[in-house]
């Protein structure tokens, strides 16, 4: 037995089997979310390449799998990440069935994650251009809604991601150049210039951003919100990679003035893109613009990338109730336009506090879970320049100005509409669930952030 | 300048049938040619590919291209209406991506000397025709938003990286994964075009 085979192949067959067997919509939903809650429970528990005793029997979790003659490899310093991996895809397949997020949604949203772990385990690393790019086509079905026309966000999302493959692909062969003659400035200068670009398309940094809120608009908030979290996140483990392996990208400040600027780039583009919308799917989209800012910025300090690690909670849980909420509202007539969500908050209460929350806390309001991490990094920033932390807040101030309006969209309504709450009790148990831990980790950060920086155990010379 | 390089004889064939074909899937209307087009394309790379790694895995991607080409010829088949409605362009729309085309090959050429000289021990040959691949990819891309055209672009355009890359990394392992990728790419091309006709289920 080896680790490649449990977190990468186990996931991988299962969700080829209950693709087929999709039929039996609440039963597939089932055994993703245990499949993904056990794996989650073993990276946790499970020490890798040790000797493990379990009573009279003793065995070990080899670190390596050999398939065509390349290794997918999986260190015990991997464990943190693959159980916050797993978690999160435990989390959001919780509520695919209460949130309808269509028959193919777990099946394929399984496969995604094998094979996003497969792209970080795989072995040389760069050959997980590859895999990512067959995760991000294993997505688009579960974006897509039968029998509504294509939209552009999702063409341009699939040419956008195909054309980052080959620049990535074509850095591992320079890198191998680099590697034997450092001091060469050109082959230097092309091979970063490559892996910019390669990153430029996969994490849509502004200007390949567009198909973000496109895709949003058109597709299911839940399944769409899953496939940002999940691509992105996996995106930047990879990204963090190429910073671990190569000291010459590491020691070198320029990456990390570029990593600022185009995390700025991309705060401001999320926050007033976000702040001029009549669109909910599309703040979303907007968000996650913002958001992979807030990490690029995190990541371009010279202390952030813990913060990267300490980000990903307060994320997965504000997309997590904005993405439910909405999921609610889409499920009623597909569309997510303002005009269409007037008074929703006086019918749904429980709901649209979900949808304003979750955009509160996304912006980094007092008191809610984005809070302490976004706190942490404008005193970081302000510290390198007082200008950054500006203008990273003026994003933070567009996201706040979008759950505004929002508010004020989701309350108005006649004056004598009188407030109940009609969600379902399902949607009611999930939404205060979720509410309550986004206050709660922002009341209570020291309870929940700091162990997720055993995440970057996985990046031996990142560890501080 | 051309005049003192030398080609291995099987590589100008090879050349002008991607040539050919990429000018043939810009200008093209008719799926059926348009298909037919793909799969030549795809013997012009093996063709291509074939001087730089064994034939046994040349062949994978020349298999792979064939059985692209029949999963999104199964796709527009499944619902014609929704490509002969959608994507019509006259004979001005052909002059024009003709004239495109055109200046796309002027771009390659004048390029890809310069190019050759930053990748060591890749011949012109194989530079010439991932390029044109490359650019009449991308030309197509930039000028549709229908499902078919656009999976054909990518198509184009990856057979394209991987003439390239093929000169640069001999392993089984990318071979197996890309050729993934062109199965994906062409399954999520016939999926995008089959989708909208589809009944909506939860």
């Amino acid at each position: 037995m080896n680790a490649p085979f449990v977190w990468i192949l186990t996931p991988g067959i299962t969700a080829v089997v209950i693709f087929l067997l999709r039929r039996w919509y609440r039963s597939t939903v089932l055994v993703g979310v245990l499949l993904a809650s056990l794996l989650a429970l073993l990276a946790w528990v499970v020490p890798i390449g040790k000797n493990i005793d379990l009573g009279p029997w003793s065995f070990k979790l080899d670190e390596v799998l050999s398939v065509l003659g390349r290794r997918f490899l999986l260190v015990d310093g991997d464990r943190p990440m693959l159980s916050m991996v797993y978690l999160m895809a435990a989390f959001w397949f919780g509520a695919a069935y209460v949130a309808r997020a269509g028959r193919m949604f777990v099946p394929l949203g399984l496969a995604m994650v094998a094979l996003l772990t497969a792209a970080l385990a795989v072995e040389p690393f760069l050959y997980a251009a590859l895999l990512i790019e067959i995760a991000v086509l294993v997505s688009v079905p579960i974006l897509l809604i039968p029998g509504k026309p294509i939209g552009r966000g999702v063409l341009r999302f699939i040419i956008l991601q195909t054309m980052g493959m080959p620049f990535i692909l074509f850095t591992d062969w320079m890198l191998t150049g680099v590697e034997t003659s450092p001091g060469d400035m050109t082959l230097v200068m092309r091979a970063a210039g490559m892996l910019g670009l390669g990153f430029l398309f996969l994490l849509a940094i502004v200007p390949f951003h567009t198909w973000v809120p496109m895709l949003a608009k058109d597709s299911h908030p839940y399944a769409v919100s899953y496939v940002f979290i999940m691509l992105v996140w996996m995106v930047f483990l990879f990204g963090l990679g190429f910073l671990d392996r190569y000291s010459w990208l590491r020691n070198n400040e320029r990456v990390y003035d570029l990593l600022r600027l185009a995390g700025l780039l991309m705060v401001i583009t999320g926050g007033v893109g976000a702040a001029f919308q009549r669109h909910v799917g599309r703040i979303l989209g907007f968000a996650v613009i913002a958001e992979i800012g807030f990490t690029l910025l995190a990541a371009g300090l010279p202390e952030g990338l813990g913060l990267v690690f300490v980000m990903v909670l307060p994320r997965v849980l504000a997309f997590g109730v904005l993405a439910l909420a909405l999921a609610s509202l889409w499920n009623q007539n597909q569309d997510l336009h303002y005009a269409n969500l007037y008074g929703i908050a006086r019918k749904m209460p429980i709901l649209g506090a979900g949808i304003v929350i979750a955009q509160f806390s996304l912006a980094g309001f007092p008191l809610l879970a984005g809070f302490p991490a976004k706190l942490m990094l404008w005193n970081q920033l302000a510290v390198q320049s007082g200008w950054e932390a500006s203008v990273s807040l003026l994003g933070s101030i567009g996201l706040f100005a979008s759950g505004l309006r929002t508010l004020a969209v989701l309350v108005t309504g006649p004056e004598d509409q009188p407030w109940k709450i009609t969600e379902t009790w399902q949607y009611l148990v999930l939404l205060i669930v979720g509410l309550a831990a986004l206050v709660l980790v922002g009341l209570f950060p020291q309870w929940f952030l700091p162990s997720l920086l055993n995440g970057l155990n996985a990046f031996t010379h990142l560890t501080p | 300048m051309f005049n003192t390089l030398t080609f291995p004889a099987i590589s100008l064939p090879a050349l002008a049938l991607v040539f050919i074909t990429s000018i043939w899937l810009l200008l093209g209307r008719d799926w059926r040619y348009l298909i037919a087009a793909l799969s030549l394309q795809y013997v012009g790379a093996f063709l291509l590919v074939a001087l730089s790694w064994p034939l046994e895995m040349a062949v994978v991607k020349v298999l792979t291209g064939w059985m692209a080409g029949a999963v999104l010829g199964v796709g527009v088949a499944i619902v014609p209406k929704t490509w002969q409605g959608e994507e019509r362009f006259g004979s001005s729309g052909r002059l024009f991506r003709l004239l495109a085309a055109g200046l796309v090959t002027m771009v390659i050429i004048s390029s890809a000397l310069k190019i050759t000289g930053w990748l060591p021990g890749v011949g012109l040959e194989v530079v010439l025709g991932s390029l044109t691949l490359i650019g009449n990819g991308l030309l197509n891309l930039g000028l549709t938003n229908h499902p078919f055209r656009v999976t054909l672009g990518l198509l184009t355009l990856l057979s394209g990286f991987e003439i390239l890359y093929a000169a640069l990394e001999v392993s089984a392992l990318v071979a197996g994964l890309l050729a993934g990728v062109n199965l994906g790419l062409a399954l999520v091309g016939a999926f995008l075009m089959v989708i909208p006709s589809m009944e909506a289920t939860d």
